[in-house]
């Protein structure tokens, strides 16, 4: 059993743990996932790994409300345990000096790029973040970014805080006026396309984190499968870091899609059960 | 000793009606009565020289255990069946007799052989359900002060724990997955090998003592290394062969086109036959094509059928003499209605705007001169693609090592398979200190072959630590 030792909402839909796992935590490191189940019924879902505590044997992850599984996960406070949660999994985020380094990430994926950013700074790169949320009341962390990073630009889709826009176009603005060595984008597939489709003509090595749809996180089942330079790769042992310019993204996107109907009943099946029946 | 009649047929085994149960996920054999048991028991002749024993991979006291079963004395029986197999429900279910132990039984010369399988079930099962008394650690023997780290839960693990545990080591089982049990956990279906009998296996290792760390991945969570610098004084690395093979051709990498492994895992392992109440979710379709021929394809069409499927393919492109897959299993699948089509070969997959397979197609195959491993090889015949209508296909074309506890201990030399160079006899690898066994050492194999390496790991470790 694996105690959540904090729980905090980040907003409404966004929830941090803070989780004893002290053997992860010897051995996480920036980028790498771990995967959690929960309940004799749950099924294995990835996260990131946002934070760890070596000494106090300590994880931290921070997840969205999508479905069933991260809805009922949602209501789990500080004093409950989960049942399992294996990692860390996937290879590290690579960290040399490249330079200039810009970070781009979108919705939780914040939380995952902070530790990334702490790094690169650490490594003696300039950072620049950008951060993308639909409207103000989801903007979280921009403090603990802005903390690692040289320059903060926030931006949401409706204006509600900050630029008004999409991630990309601050990104494509810094390609043009700036020397940039490597661009690092996390988020929503669609947003880590349109990242990478901004930095191609410019030529700027872009590493992505793919998240697949997932089962055992260990190179046992193939579900995790992406193409990347026209090679299938498994997102959790070959990455799930990948070069953005030669991702097949179009085959990432219909392959998320996969469960769409079976996850709707299971969102159905969990709201009827809130009247009081024992899954709920 | 007096001459007896010879009854050259086996008392047949009662079997859930293939229309029923190719909608269920129940086991598919009944197992014998105990009436049924002792008249099959009775057919063995108590040869001088039982060659059945040579035939099984870890010699079953099979006349023995026989013998007792003829006299009624199942405490007997049962401790002479477990001399040598410490999972004899799961053998009983699993292995391929037919091609070990009654293969050689000197009745197959005239008429059927013992069933020997079928009787090892009985008394296992007995076994499970009414005595467990001479299971535990014997009581003479004192702890070693040693601690050994058993690396997966498979056969070869479990065996390999529990033979250390009952010699007087402290023994810990790390396994990544978040239950125990490997392949028999995840691989093979419910309705060939119901969970609760593995699960009563795995319960009978930990109460020898043997401590089980789930959701410890050994290369990941923690290394080799790690564990000998956490004190542990030998290694025994049991992680099976679990990487799926994928046949590389256009249109893989669709929706609903799934690696065995996977398909499997989700069903078995999961439980997404009973999705909703269960939360992983499986897309397995009512046109099904699985793409090979042995056990494991055999499995997947199985589970398909009993998803709901309206026509599952086995598509295989050697003749069904050339199949892997056990007989007893080719004819459970065909009794319910899975259909063969033998010398065919996909070449690729067809998707619609959603990106969901919607076809295959294939062309017909006919065979060869005799290949590398003595089958004939096949070739495509020209002119004979034709596309097959699906919505779901599995692949089934077998396992490879996985590279990550390879890749993360120095001093292991690995074969050109990818699995770790291993001395069969002793189970002993390149690096002092570290063993290996089962589906690792030999590449996809069987469960009994797997138990055995444990075994010999666990007594070639019992030497070591004892001289350190
Ligand atoms: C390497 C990796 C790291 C991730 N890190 C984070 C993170 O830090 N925070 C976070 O909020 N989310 C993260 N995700 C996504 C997270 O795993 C999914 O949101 C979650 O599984 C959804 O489950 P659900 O039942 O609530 O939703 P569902 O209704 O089941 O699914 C909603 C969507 O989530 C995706 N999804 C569903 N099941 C899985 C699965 N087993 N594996 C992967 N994706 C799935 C699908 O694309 C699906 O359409 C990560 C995914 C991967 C692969
Ligand atoms: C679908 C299917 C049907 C089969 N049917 C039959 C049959 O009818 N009869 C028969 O005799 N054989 C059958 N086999 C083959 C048989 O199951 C295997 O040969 C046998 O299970 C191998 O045992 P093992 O202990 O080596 O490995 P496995 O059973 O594969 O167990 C290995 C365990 O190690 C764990 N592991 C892997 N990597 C790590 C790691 N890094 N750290 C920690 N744990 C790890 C895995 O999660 C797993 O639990 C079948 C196989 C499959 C897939
Ligand atoms: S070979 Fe057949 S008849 Fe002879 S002892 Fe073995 S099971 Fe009995
Ligand atoms: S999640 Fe199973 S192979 Fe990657």
């Amino acid at each position: 059993m694996f105690p959540i030792l904090e729980k905090q909402d980040l907003t409404p839909v966004i929830h941090l743990w803070k989780i004893r796992a002290p053997r992860v935590a010897r051995k996480a490191n920036a980028g790498q996932f771990i995967i959690l189940r929960h309940g004799e019924e749950g099924e294995r879902i990835p996260l990131t790994i946002a934070d760890w505590d070596r000494e106090a044997g300590t994880v931290t992850v921070v997840f969205m409300e999508v479905g069933a599984t991260t809805e009922k996960l949602a209501a789990l406070k500080a004093g409950d345990a989960i049942d399992d949660f294996v990692g860390p999994l996937g290879k590290p985020t690579e960290i040399d000096r490249y330079g200039d380094v810009v970070c781009v990430a979108g919705g939780f994926a914040i939380a995952t790029i902070v530790p990334i950013a702490r790094e690169l700074k650490a490594a003696g790169n300039r950072v620049v973040s950008i951060m993308g949320f639909r409207s103000k009341d989801l903007v979280f962390w921009e403090d603990k970014l802005g903390e690692f990073s040289d320059d903060l630009i926030v931006a949401t889709d409706d204006g509600s805080y900050g630029r008004k826009g999409l991630v990309t176009e601050p990104l494509k603005e810094i390609l043009e006026t700036q020397k940039v060595d490597r661009v690092i984008a996390i988020g929503p597939t669609v947003m880590m396309k349109f990242a990478s489709l901004t930095s191609k003509p410019f030529g700027v090595p872009t590493v992505v984190s793919l998240n697949p749809i997932m089962v055992d996180g260990t190179g046992m089942c193939g579900a995790c499968r992406v193409e990347v330079g026209g090679e299938t790769r498994l997102a959790c042992v070959d990455g799930p870091d990948f070069d953005g310019h030669t991702v097949d993204w179009d085959l990432l996107l219909s392959r998320q899609r996969a469960y769409v109907d079976p996850e709707t009943v299971s969102v159905a099946r969990l709201h009827q059960c809130e009247g009081g029946c024992q899954n709920g | 000793m007096a001459k007896k009649e010879i009854d050259l047929n086996r008392v047949p085994v009662a079997k859930q009606d293939p229309e029923v149960r190719a909608r269920n996920f129940e086991e598919v054999s009944l197992g014998y009565r105990w009436d049924e048991a002792v008249k099959e028991a009775s057919r063995c002749l108590q040869c001088p020289k039982p060659v059945c024993k040579d035939g099984c991979p870890v010699n079953v006291l099979i006349p023995e255990f026989i013998k007792a079963l003829q006299e009624g004395d199942m405490d007997k029986a049962v401790r002479a069946l477990k001399d040598k197999n410490s999972l004899p429900s799961v053998c009983g279910r699993v292995c391929p007799q037919e091609e070990q132990c009654e293969v050689a039984c000197v009745l197959a010369r005239k008429g059927a052989p013992v069933a020997i399988g079928r009787l090892e079930r009985y008394v296992a099962d007995w076994a499970l359900n009414y005595s467990r008394e001479d299971d535990s650690v014997p009581s003479d023997v004192s702890p070693s002060g040693r601690r050994v780290a058993v690396v997966g839960a498979g056969p070869a693990g479990l065996t390999c724990a529990a033979d250390l545990a009952k010699m007087g080591h402290e023994v810990t089982l790390f396994e990544g997955l978040h239950t125990a049990g490997g392949v028999l956990k995840y691989g093979i279906p419910e309705f060939r090998l119901p969970k609760r009998i593995v699960q009563a296996e795995v319960d009978y290792v930990t109460s020898l003592g043997v401590t089980i760390e789930l959701d410890n991945v050994v290369g990941r969570t923690e290394t080799v290394d790690d564990l000998f610098e956490e004190g542990f004084d030998a290694v025994f690395l049991a992680p099976g062969a679990g990487a799926p093979m994928f046949l590389n051709i256009p249109g893989e990498n669709l929706n609903n086109v799934y690696s065995a492994n996977e398909f499997l895992t989700r069903v078995n392992l999961m439980k997404a036959y009973r999705f909703p109440e269960y939360d992983t979710p499986i897309r397995s379709g009512s046109r099904v094509a699985v793409v090979g021929g042995g056990n494991v394809a055999m499995d997947a069409s199985r589970c398909a059928l009993r998803l709901g499927a309206e026509k599952v393919y086995i598509i295989y492109r050697r003749s069904e003499h050339e199949m892997p897959a056990r007989e007893e299993e080719r004819e459970n699948a065909k009794e319910e209605g899975v259909i063969f089509k033998i010398l065919t070969n996909p070449r690729r997959f067809i998707g619609d705007e959603q990106a969901n397979v919607r076809a295959v197609e294939c062309y017909e195959m006919e065979l060869g001169e005799p290949d590398a491993s003595g089958r004939r090889r096949p070739i495509a015949k020209p002119d004979t693609a034709f596309e097959l209508e699906i919505d779901t296909a599995i692949i089934a074309l077998g396992t490879r090592p996985n590279p990550v506890i390879p890749t993360t201990t120095p001093g292991l030399e690995l074969t050109r398979e990818g699995t770790i160079a291993t001395d069969f006899k002793t189970g002993r690898t390149s690096r002092t200190g570290v063993w290996c066994g089962g589906d690792m050492a030999t590449g996809a194999a069987t469960v009994i072959s797997a138990m055995g390496a444990g075994k010999r790991a666990a007594a070639d470790i019992d030497a070591y630590l004892r001289a350190l």
